[in-house]
């Protein structure tokens, strides 16, 4: 909403500075967005006369000219063509600054003749980018007077942000209201005494609704006015509505447009000699047609307000006019509409038929019920006073729709919702300074909120009211009493594993990224994603159109985008959501990462290691053991989700129903899908997968018994099938005696020379801890006994010899 | 009584000097056994005591213990001082060169966002706000009309909603699916499961179909809400005013509220802080301009009934902030949109060590 300051003045009696309505309406609610006070670049020119003008000496094209300032003659060379003697123009003086040039004068010497100052250009001015010759101001300004005064440009434009509750400051009147309640001034009386009408309107109005529609459009006024004449506004007018960006069109447009902005109470204005028979408002017949106003035609349903006449559609009532009935230059007798539509029905049908018009935006919002007669008199008023002519009677359907409602208020509320301690008395007087109309009933107010504030509708309400105006910067400031003094976690379990999950990732040495949610349809589909619940209808673009279904695709994504930078090494990851559909139980929170090209960069002591499924591996155990989870009880399933390399992947997991986490090398064709380059590979730890660590003990743990006895080593080295996996070497040797084996790696895995086709080398150290006495060499080999026995019947291995 | 034995004088001397001159532990070893062994020089004499007078052989015996003792004593210090030199010359051979580099590690960092989500927690935290979470995938009726917003209010337009296919059965019969706008939806998901007194904050990613050079179509916000029978206007800007200053670490840092509408607060405010904007240059803190920084207000009557909550017994407020936002103020990050891109160098540049976690005791300003 734009406005200037005098437009404001119109209704505000204010001696108040500009800076200082500016800082009120920012503090009451009426943000200002911008004041562009177009006066100040022109501050220090001044309208002067030049009396005399002669040839340069030195120069053919200059001229040598004496400029009257008013104050002072000083002699300044001018190269304008038009520079002549008599004629009034824009002086700037040695010293000022010229905006359409960027230049600062100085007192010089041109061509050997002395030059105080520039007579301007409307270029030179920043105005336009006429440079035909100096500014020449038709009217007779006082010599000296403030040059911006002349061109008409001294009034400071201001745009504020009308949130959407407030309607009423769609229009420079409400704005003013809101500023004379804050102090800033006084409201004027507005005058829309009724125009009388010199005849009957031979254009009659109609309401045809149904009952089911009936508040579409429940109030109409309308009026004739004959034997006027169209044409070019008042500068006055033009200037108000230029400085706001609304285009001048002709007087009788210029005049809705001007009440739309001054009253906040759009009209509309039909060329009466285009409508046949009466004017009614109806709901649209699903097909029909508009052609409008803004060159473009709609196709209507059954849900919008039109106004008809006896043939067609003349216009979506509150929303916009149709070009055939539309007010020309040649326009003599005109049908004037001022009606109330729905706001709910009018945003609808604005929304379908995406048309923003300032009507549009006004009655969506709400505009005042009881101002529809008053609209059509100020605006009969207007038009009889720029194009002439004759008015009718007014014609009136329907009736005003009921806005009047009585709200109670306790004044306390005031104190204890906004805790703001103030007397009764200032309440009441805010709130009539607002126009609302307070009965004492005991303690508590009845009020009964303005017809232009169909916001109002509680006790809450009204204590925003009186706490916006007396001001939120006298609210005494409470400190928040804690909640406890006991310290609480502020994060529950699931939470504060997301945060371990980050700080240990990153101290694995992988750097956090946070991508998008979504990502193309064709990517989420490689992760098993892609189903119809999980597209977005309206997505801002193609490769955005899809729900993430695991945050590898995107941790990809980013590690290509950084390797085609000439990082190809990136070793990335995400703690975030995925989505597996679209109820709440659908998205889970996932720590993934990636790791690309080589697992370090390269170095003298070591040559570059392409990163392989271990270094993923690593990832995703490292991080299960700090959730507390038994990394020794884990076990690798197979298969791993289809994106990973099916040969070098697998899934950890407690039991066969809940994995814990997938990892591996990405699967090639994934990575040529994604035009990402490998080696790459990933993992995800499933975080709302594991269940909670059990509560109960505070904290304590089990008692830790140390043995004193020297714990003893033994390496064995079995052959087994190939396809044997090697954990199961392992299980199987820690099962053959559970009290004395605590430990069993796999330090070496070899096949091929020595060993028959098909076979495998894989040798275990297996750890022995003796809890009462040392072992003898005799028990020791009675346990080695049973580790041979037991790997061989449960994988087939043996002894190598 | 016999002279002084010379004999054992020239002995000694004559070891000294051999053991003295001795090069390696061979040549040490030759000494002792010439010396000190079953048929050394030495343990030979001792074998002679036998044929003296017993004081003579008191006198003797002394002798020739002392000098083994000493003879032994030298042997076993030029053994330690051959091997520590032996040492010296392995340990100049074994010398590298330490300017090379270690082996490579990585170093990884934590994204601004985790880190200022981090910080606001632990303020907030502080205060007795425990975090909420809800679904990203909401449908209208939480993120819109239990929250004050019906299908026709002209805010919705301004959410710029991302709609996802169909509709589902909820509380306010069936609402079309949408990703939640803001995080508010999650203020009404936790007052309907639990009674007040409430206080939480809602950390979490919200969307709108948006990007330009100022807007990403994801981006993340913190909800706080705070609801009991007693807490009004002033404690909503003590606990603001406390957030503000505790987040930027100014203890005096204006703030102002100014008056603002959002459909589900009543009164609704803005918060603004001091900041200086000077050629260009900005910075938080005193000044004589103001920048928005979040919006808040007392929960609207009509919300807590959405919920179930009785509004003639509860009250309370509820804020939202874009964490983006006050992660680029604080942390001098000029684009949002870079946020999103998993660009290596900018999460080098702006990211967190791992183990920055930030706390009211160790401070938030790492």
């Amino acid at each position: 909403m734009k406005l200037t300051l005098a437009w404001l003045k119109e209704h505000l009696e204010t001696s108040a500075p500009l800076e200082e309505i500016a800082a009120t309406l920012t503090r009451i609610g009426l943000e200002v967005e911008s004041v562009a006070d177009p006066a100040q670049a022109f501050k220090d020119f001044v309208v002067a006369r030049i009396d005399t003008a002669a040839p340069h000496p030195n120069a053919d094209r200059l001229k040598v000219c004496t400029v009257n300032t008013g104050k002072e003659t000083l002699q300044v060379v001018c190269g304008a063509a038009n520079a002549r003697a008599g004629l009034v123009g824009v002086f700037a003086p040695a010293g000022s600054f010229v905006p359409g040039t960027a230049v600062h004068l100085k007192k010089t010497a041109i061509r050997g003749v002395e030059s105080n100052g520039m007579m301007l250009s409307e270029r030179e001015l920043g105005l336009s980018e006429t440079h035909e010759g100096i500014v020449e101001l038709a009217s007779a300004p006082p010599l000296g007077s403030p040059a911006a005064d002349a061109l008409g440009l001294a009034d400071p434009v201001i745009e504020i942000a009308v949130t959407p509750n407030r309607g009423d400051c769609l229009g420079v009147r409400g704005i003013a209201r809101d500023l004379a309640a804050a102090g800033r001034g006084r409201l004027k009386p507005l005058a829309s005494k009724p125009v009388p009408g010199a005849y009957r309107s031979p254009i009659g109005v109609k309401l045809e609704f149904d009952y089911s529609a009936l508040n579409a459009c429940p109030y109409f006024v309308g009026r004739h006015i004959r034997g006027l004449k169209n044409g070019e506004s008042p500068d006055w007018l033009k200037a108000r509505l230029n400085a706001i960006g609304l285009r001048p069109i002709s007087a009788l447009v210029d005049i809705t447009n001007f009440v739309t902005c001054d009253l906040a109470r759009p009209l509309h204005v039909f060329d009466a000699a285009k409508i046949a028979g009466a004017i009614r408002a109806r709901l649209a017949r699903a097909g029909e047609t508009l052609a409008a106003l803004n060159g473009k035609t709609y196709v209507l349903d059954g849900e919008m307000t039109v106004i008809a006449d006896d043939r067609s559609a003349l216009g979506l009532g509150g929303v916009v006019g149709g070009e055939s009935s539309g007010a020309t230059l040649a326009t003599t007798e005109v049908f004037v509409e001022s009606a109330w539509f729905d706001p709910v029905r009018t945003a609808a049908t604005g929304r379908k038929l995406e048309i923003l018009s300032d009507a549009r935006y006004r009655f969506e919002r709400g505009v005042d019920p009881a101002f529809v007669k008053d609209g059509i008199e100020i605006a009969t008023r207007l038009i009889l006073d720029l194009c002439g002519g004759e008015p009718s009677e007014i014609v009136v359907a329907g009736a005003e729709p009921s806005w009047r409602r009585t709200l109670a208020l306790r004044p306390e509320r005031v104190r204890t919702l906004a805790g703001l301690d103030l007397a009764p008395a200032e309440t009441e007087k805010i709130l009539t300074s607002l126009g609302f109309q307070i009965a004492r009933e005991g303690k508590t107010f009845a009020v009964v909120p303005p017809s232009w504030r169909p916001d109002i509708f509680g006790e809450a309400c009204l204590v925003e009211e009186i706490a916006r105006i007396h001001g939120y910067d006298k609210i005494p400031t409470v400190p928040l009493p804690r909640a406890s003094y006991l310290p609480m976690p502020a994060l529950n379990e699931s939470q504060r594993r997301r945060g371990t999950a980050r700080r240990a990732l990153a101290g694995r040495g992988l750097v956090e990224a946070v991508t998008l949610s979504f990502l193309s349809s064709s990517h989420a589909t490689l992760f098993g994603g892609g189903q119809e619940s999980l597209r977005l209808v309206n997505p801002i673009s193609a490769d955005l159109d899809t729900m993430r279904p695991s945050l590898l695709p995107n941790l990809i994504a980013a590690a290509a985008r950084n390797a085609a930078r000439g990082l190809a090494d990136a070793a990335l990851f995400e703690v975030g959501p995925r989505y597996e559909g679209s109820g709440p139980e659908d998205q889970s929170f996932v720590a993934a990462g990636v790791r690309a090209g080589s697992f370090a960069e390269r170095s003298w002591a070591a040559p570059a290691r392409p990163v392989d499924v271990f270094d993923a591996k690593a990832d995703a155990l490292g991080l299960l053991a700090l959730l507390d989870v038994p990394v020794p009880r884990l076990q690798i399933l197979k298969p791993a989700p289809a994106c990973f390399h099916p040969g070098r992947s697998g899934v950890l997991a407690l039991g066969p129903k809940t994995p814990f986490a997938a990892f591996g090398e990405i699967d090639p064709r994934v990575l040529k899908a994604m035009d990402a380059k490998g080696p790459m590979v990933g993992f995800e730890v499933f975080l709302d997968a594991i269940p909670p660590a059990k509560e109960g003990r505070g904290g304590a743990r089990s008692i830790l018994k140390l043995s004193p006895f020297q714990p003893v080593s033994r390496d064995f080295a079995f052959v087994v099938d190939e396809s044997v996996a090697a954990e199961s070497l392992v299980r199987a040797a820690l099962g053959a005696d559970k009290t004395l084996i605590v430990g069993a790696v796999v330090f070496d895995v070899f096949a091929g020379e020595g060993l028959p086709a098909g076979k495998k080398s894989v040798a275990i150290g297996v750890t022995l801890q003796p809890a009462e006495r040392t072992l003898t060499e005799a028990e020791i080999e009675a346990v080695a006994g049973k580790i041979v026995a037991e790997v061989g019947r449960a994988t087939g291995a043996v002894l190598r010899t | 009584m016999p002279p002084p034995a010379a004999d054992l004088e020239r002995l000694k001397a004559e070891l000294t000097a051999e053991i003295a001159a001795a090069g390696d532990a061979d040549a040490i070893e030759k000494i002792r056994v010439a010396a000190l062994g079953r048929k050394g020089t030495v343990t030979e004499l001792m074998k002679t005591l036998g044929a003296l007078s017993p004081d003579e052989r008191r006198v003797r015996g002394a002798l020739l213990n002392a000098l083994k003792d000493e003879i032994a004593a030298l042997l076993e210090a030029r053994s330690a001082g051959l091997a520590d030199r032996a040492l010296d010359a392995r340990l100049a051979s074994e010398s590298v060169d330490v300017t090379l580099p270690p082996r490579p590690e990585r170093i990884g960092r934590i994204h601004p966002v985790s880190q200022t989500m981090d910080e606001v927690i632990a303020i907030l935290g502080d205060i007795g706000f425990a975090v909420a979470e809800g679904p990203d995938i909401e449908d209208d009726w939480y993120n819109f009309t239990a929250l004050n917003i019906p299908p026709d209010h002209p805010a919705r337009q301004e959410h710029d909603t991302f709609y996802l296919p169909g509709e589902r059965e909820s509380p306010g019969g069936r609402a079309r699916m949408v990703l939640r706008t803001h995080t508010s939806p999650v203020q009404i998901r936790t007052m309907m499961r639990a009674k007040p007194p409430l206080r939480i904050i809602v950390p979490g990613r919200t969307y709108r179909c948006d990007s330009d050079a100022t807007h990403s179509p994801m981006f993340h916000q913190v909800e706080g809400l705070a609801i009991d029978e007693t807490t009004h206007m002033g404690h909503l800007k003590g606990c603001l005013i406390e957030f503000c200053r505790a987040y930027f670490g100014i203890e005096d840092l204006p703030v102002r509220f100014r008056a603002s509408y959002f459909p589900f607060t009543e009164p609704s405010a803005e918060v603004d802080i001091g900041c200086t904007r000077v050629g260009g240059e900005f910075r938080i803190g005193h000044g004589d301009d103001w920048l928005e920084i979040l919006g808040c207000g007392m929960v609207n009557p009509r919300v807590l009934k959405n919920c179930g909550i009785d509004p003639a017994r509860y009250q309370g407020f509820a804020f939202g902030l874009g964490l983006e936002r006050i992660a680029m103020l604080k942390y001098g990050i000029p684009d949002l949109r870079t946020f999103y891109e998993s660009d290596l160098r900018w999460l080098r540049h702006y990211g967190f060590a791992a183990l920055a976690q930030p706390g009211l005791t160790g401070g938030l300003n790492p």
